[in-house]
Parts: C-alpha cells; sequence; structure tokens
C-alpha cells in the first residue's frame, strides 16, 4: 500500500510537522510520497525531497494553493487518491481545514489528531480536551488522517526523491483578501525547544511583555500564554498554548502565573520537563510539574534572570 | 437570509471527562450536560445578524433554524438556543452517537430541506474533537467553507471570514450559500433572559427520525478501548529561582 502525505511548509520550505508526518506514514507503509501545493513552490519541492524514507515528491501550484485554500487542496488531492491507501497531513489549521473536505469527497471517515500508529487501520488519538485517548480500528479501504505532530519523531534527511509537477486546481467560489501573520525573532511555539508561557496573575498587557519577552530573550524561547491571559487581551491570540490554542511539547515548558486549566494542560503536559511557578501552592499546574516553585512572578522572574546570569 | 446552525449536546465544558472502568468509552452517567461551547457562539453570532449587533446590518438573517442530532434530551439544547433567539428547531433523534461523516451526511438532507443561505457551526465539540463535520458538510454540498472564524462580515453575496490560523489571521471571502465554522473569539455568547426562556417554550421543534432522511449512516470506525492518558510523574518543589536554575542544569535541561 502507498501513503500520500501532503507537505505543510512555509512557502519556502517544509517545516518539521511534514518530516514528523512522514514518520507516522512510515509506520503505515514504506511507499510514502509527499504532496507539497503552493504557489511558486518548487524550492519546498526540492526540500521535501530530501526527506529520508520519500519515494516521490508530487508539486501541484495555483493561486488558490499559495493561500491552501481548502476547495483547492481538496480538487488537487482527489485525482491522484485513486493511487493511494492512505493520505496523511499534519493537524496544523490548514490540515484540520482540507482534510475533513478531501475525507468527505472519498466517502470514507477521517481520523483526526493521532498521536499514536497501532497498526495499519489502527490509530489512537485524543478525546474529551486530552483527557481521555480512543484506540480506534477504521474500516474505510482509504484512510484520511491528521497527525499530531509533537507525537512522532521528525524523519531524518538524506533523501533523493524525484520531484514531478501534476495539476494544481483552483477554489472558483472562495477568494483570499488578506493575511496578518504575526512577525517574530523568536522561535515559533510549534517548533521551539523552550517555551516560556504567562497566565492571567501577570494582571495587564503590559507586564506580560515586560515580564515575558526578557526572559524568552535570555533562554531563546517562544512565548505562551494561557487561555485566561488571552481572553483578557494580555497576550495575542496565536500565543495560546492548550486544546483550544497551540499543542506544544518543547524539552522545556516553564509556566508563569498560570494555574492549569484542563484545557491547558491539554496543549502542554507532552513537554519533556515542565516548570511552574505560582503563588498558590494549590494550583493545578504543580501536578504536573517537574519543578514546581511556590513564589509571586514579580519576585520569582528576576531571580530566575539573574540566576541564569 | 436564512440561517441553519447545527448544535450538539455535550458534556458540560466545566466537568472532567472520566474514562469507565472497562474502557468502553466516557461515562456520562449523571453528567452535566450542555449546549458545544462552540456551537454557542454560533448561535450567537446568528442572532446578531438577526438584530443587526456590532457591524452587522439590521435583517442580516431573517429565520434562524437551529437543528440537532441526539437522544430526546437534545431538545433542552434545540430549547437554550430558541431562548437565545433562534426561531425555531429540528431535532434529529438518534440514541447512537454518529460519528461525523454520518452527521455531516444527516444535516446535507436538512440542508436540501432547508435551503439555508448560510450554515454556521462550531468548529469542533468537545467531546469527539475531530473537528471534521462543517468541512465534510460543504463537501458533500459541493459549497464553499470558511472554518475558525474569528470574525464573520455578511455583504454582496458573500461571507468574508476572518480565520484564526496557525501564525497569525487569514481573511477570505466565500461565495454564499456557504458553510462557515466559528472559533471561540468570534463573539461571547449572551444568557439567555428569563422572558426569553418563557418565549422559546411556546416555538417550534420538529421531532424526526434518522431514517426520515433516508442516508446511510453506518459506523465506519470500531472503538476498540478508550484509556487514561498516562500520568505524569510527581515532580519536586524547589525553594528559589537559583535552585531552579541548578536543578534544570543538573537534569541536562538547560
Amino acid at each position: 500500500m502507498a501513503v500520500l502525505v501532503i507537505a505543510d511548509h512555509d512557502g519556502s520550505a517544509v517545516r518539521d510537522t511534514t518530516h514528523k508526518t512522514v514518520t507516522a506514514a512510515l509506520a503505515l507503509s514504506s511507499e510514502v510520497d509527499v504532496l507539497v501545493v503552493g504557489e511558486g513552490a518548487k524550492a519546498v519541492a526540492d526540500g521535501a525531497a530530501k526527506i529520508a524514507g520519500v519515494r516521490k515528491v508530487l508539486l501541484a501550484e495555483s493561486a488558490g494553493l499559495g493561500k491552501v485554500l481548502a476547495e483547492a487542496v481538496e480538487a488537487t488531492v482527489l485525482p491522484l487518491a485513486g493511487g493511494y491507501d492512505a493520505i496523511l497531513t499534519p493537524a496544523t489549521t490548514d490540515g484540520k481545514n482540507f482534510a475533513p473536505r478531501i475525507a468527505a469527497k472519498l466517502d470514507v471517515a477521517p481520523i483526526s489528531d493521532i498521536v499514536e500508529v497501532v497498526s495499519a487501520d489502527t490509530f489512537v488519538r485524543p478525546i474529551y480536551a486530552g483527557n481521555a485517548l480512543e484506540t480506534i480500528q477504521s474500516g474505510d479501504a482509504k484512510k484520511v488522517i491528521t497527525v499530531r505532530p509533537t507525537a512522532f519523531a521528525a524523519a531524518g534527511e538524506g533523501g533523493s526523491a524525484p520531484v514531478e509537477s501534476v495539476a494544481g486546481a483552483d477554489a472558483p467560489k472562495t477568494t483570499f483578501v488578506a493575511e496578518e501573520m504575526v512577525k517574530s525573532d523568536r522561535p515559533e511555539l510549534g517548533a521551539a525547544k523552550i517555551i516560556v508561557s504567562g497566565g492571567r496573575a501577570l494582571g495587564s498587557a503590559e507586564e506580560f511583555h515586560a515580564v515575558m519577552e526578557p526572559l524568552a530573550d535570555k533562554l531563546g524561547a517562544a512565548i505562551g500564554a494561557s487561555r485566561a491571559a488571552v481572553d483578557a487581551g494580555y497576550a495575542p491570540n496565536d500565543y495560546q498554548v492548550g486544546q483550544t490554542g497551540k499543542v506544544v511539547a518543547p524539552m522545556l515548558y516553564i509556566a508563569i502565573g498560570i494555574s492549569g486549566a484542563i484545557q491547558h494542560l491539554a496543549g502542554m503536559k507532552d513537554s519533556k520537563t515542565i516548570v511552574a511557578i505560582n503563588k498558590d501552592p494549590d494550583a493545578p499546574i504543580f501536578q504536573v510539574a517537574d519543578f514546581g516553585l511556590v513564589a509571586d512572578y514579580k519576585t520569582a522572574v528576576p531571580e530566575l534572570m539573574s540566576a541564569l546570569g | 437570509m436564512k440561517v441553519l446552525v447545527p448544535v450538539k449536546r455535550v458534556i458540560d465544558y466545566n466537568v472532567k471527562a472520566r474514562v469507565k472502568a472497562d474502557q468502553s468509552g466516557v461515562d456520562l452517567a449523571n453528567v452535566k450536560m450542555s449546549m458545544n461551547p462552540f456551537d454557542e457562539i454560533a448561535v450567537e453570532e446568528a442572532v446578531r445578524l438577526k438584530e443587526g449587533k456590532e457591524h452587522h446590518a439590521a435583517g442580516t438573517a431573517t429565520e434562524i433554524v437551529v437543528v440537532s442530532i441526539g437522544v430526546t434530551q437534545a431538545q433542552e439544547t434545540i430549547r437554550t438556543a430558541l431562548a437565545m433567539g433562534a426561531d425555531r428547531g429540528v431535532l434529529i433523534q438518534s440514541d447512537t452517537d454518529l460519528e461525523p461523516l454520518a452527521v455531516a451526511k444527516l444535516l446535507k438532507a436538512v440542508v436540501e430541506e432547508e435551503k439555508p443561505d448560510l450554515v454556521l457551526m462550531g468548529k469542533q465539540s468537545i467531546d469527539g474533537d475531530n473537528n471534521a463535520v462543517g468541512q465534510m458538510l460543504a463537501a458533500l454540498l459541493d459549497w464553499p467553507q470558511a472554518t475558525f472564524a474569528g470574525k464573520l462580515v455578511i455583504e454582496g453575496g458573500k461571507a468574508t471570514v476572518t480565520r484564526e490560523v496557525d501564525g497569525g489571521l487569514q481573511t477570505i471571502a466565500a461565495e454564499l450559500p456557504a458553510v462557515v465554522t466559528v472559533d471561540l473569539r468570534l463573539n461571547t455568547p449572551r444568557y439567555a433572559s428569563l422572558p426569553n426562556i418563557m418565549k422559546a417554550k411556546k416555538k417550534e421543534i420538529a421531532m424526526k427520525a434518522v431514517a426520515d432522511y433516508g442516508v446511510d449512516v453506518a459506523d465506519r470506525l470500531k472503538v476498540l478501548k478508550v484509556t487514561e492518558p498516562p500520568k505524569r510523574a510527581a515532580g519536586v518543589k524547589v525553594e528559589s529561582a537559583a535552585q531552579l536554575v541548578e536543578s534544570l542544569k543538573s537534569a541536562g535541561v538547560l
């Protein structure tokens, strides 16, 4: 059986979410092709060809694919679907947007956000905001799957797959209007090795930035926030870590003034090492923290800054 | 413009889901159930489209129909939406929890009957967390879709939607009819007032059966087991920031 991975990329290179999805695909089959959809994305396809274990890279281009419009991706993938037993893509906002659309057109049940491949037809995925894991077996001949990237190791480099062009479709009823991407010199939340995350205890947007930014810069970390901090307007919405925001699993996660609501824990509890700084000794965040410091962030963060040197 | 809002009765978002000892699923016996929070946001936006609240022109929506698929008690969920300002409801009774593909097929049949100009719905339900039905419904209808809406503008026969995507915001315009799925920050749903709750009791809820729609709702996925996620081992408390840095260094993290 052959598997198609629809790549996630930033317009110039594949993101490491693609490498992680290739790992999940290789657990299903040794015949893994990667489809790059975009506009002017030849360099991305050449990059994807270097991922170890990839058999072939397909490149489809159109204006609609440049903006990853779901209708364009669906119409591009459908003619290719006949050659594959499974179609995988990372569970990013793009993947979540187009994968179910493809599944419906193929009349198959989509399998969302898998964290483990048990066998070619059996997968594990979180439900109820990560409070339970379900193991499901698919009876469909063809499978459409989104993969939670943080649950898989990244496939290595060293491949040299051929790149082939395929027809790219457009989205006739949808037009792109604008986009507003947050620019930052800090690492991306999804890819960062260290994340410092702030909660509602910080009290204001000014305080959030004044406390979190110097610490993040000192550690070379990305900045995250709890939903409470985002809802209160202290941090922009793309900072949000949690079931309703981003699911992250960095080497080190430092939670500052975050109480640890269920939905926040669902987004970070797979981090390698968790540090919690909170003045409430009973905050639920301490139940998942490897190292807890019961202290007011106002004194703890400056002390942490000086201890880091 | 007619708006269809599908809603689901789910475990209340403040309740922690507990896995059954026999690993057959999550225990929902005697658990508080509520409208899926994302669906509540969809109902609120539909009502604002009718009332002309925020940036919407009054009367943008002329009729709001709420549909739910589920057990008899899902009538309460529909009633909640009617009390918020929806006009009438449809309940397709089902004692089993249907998969997203089956739900999308039933909703397609409802759309063909009701002929709405816009389907406004939550991006995902907080039980199955599939995030799939809206996209699948759009595909089955061959309609455009705009998912994860943080802002919605209806104008000139189009839904212009600002979507919450990884890394920022993307704005797209979808020709109506379309399916729009909503994200958390679109609005803050209202609490229904007592007079509106009373008024909602008189609004119509049509009772239907899955069989009325003649679509294949067979399960495609078999749940082999439902388990608790692995627990993290208890950590240690440190006394100071200096000790924290020391601990992180000796653990090889820094």
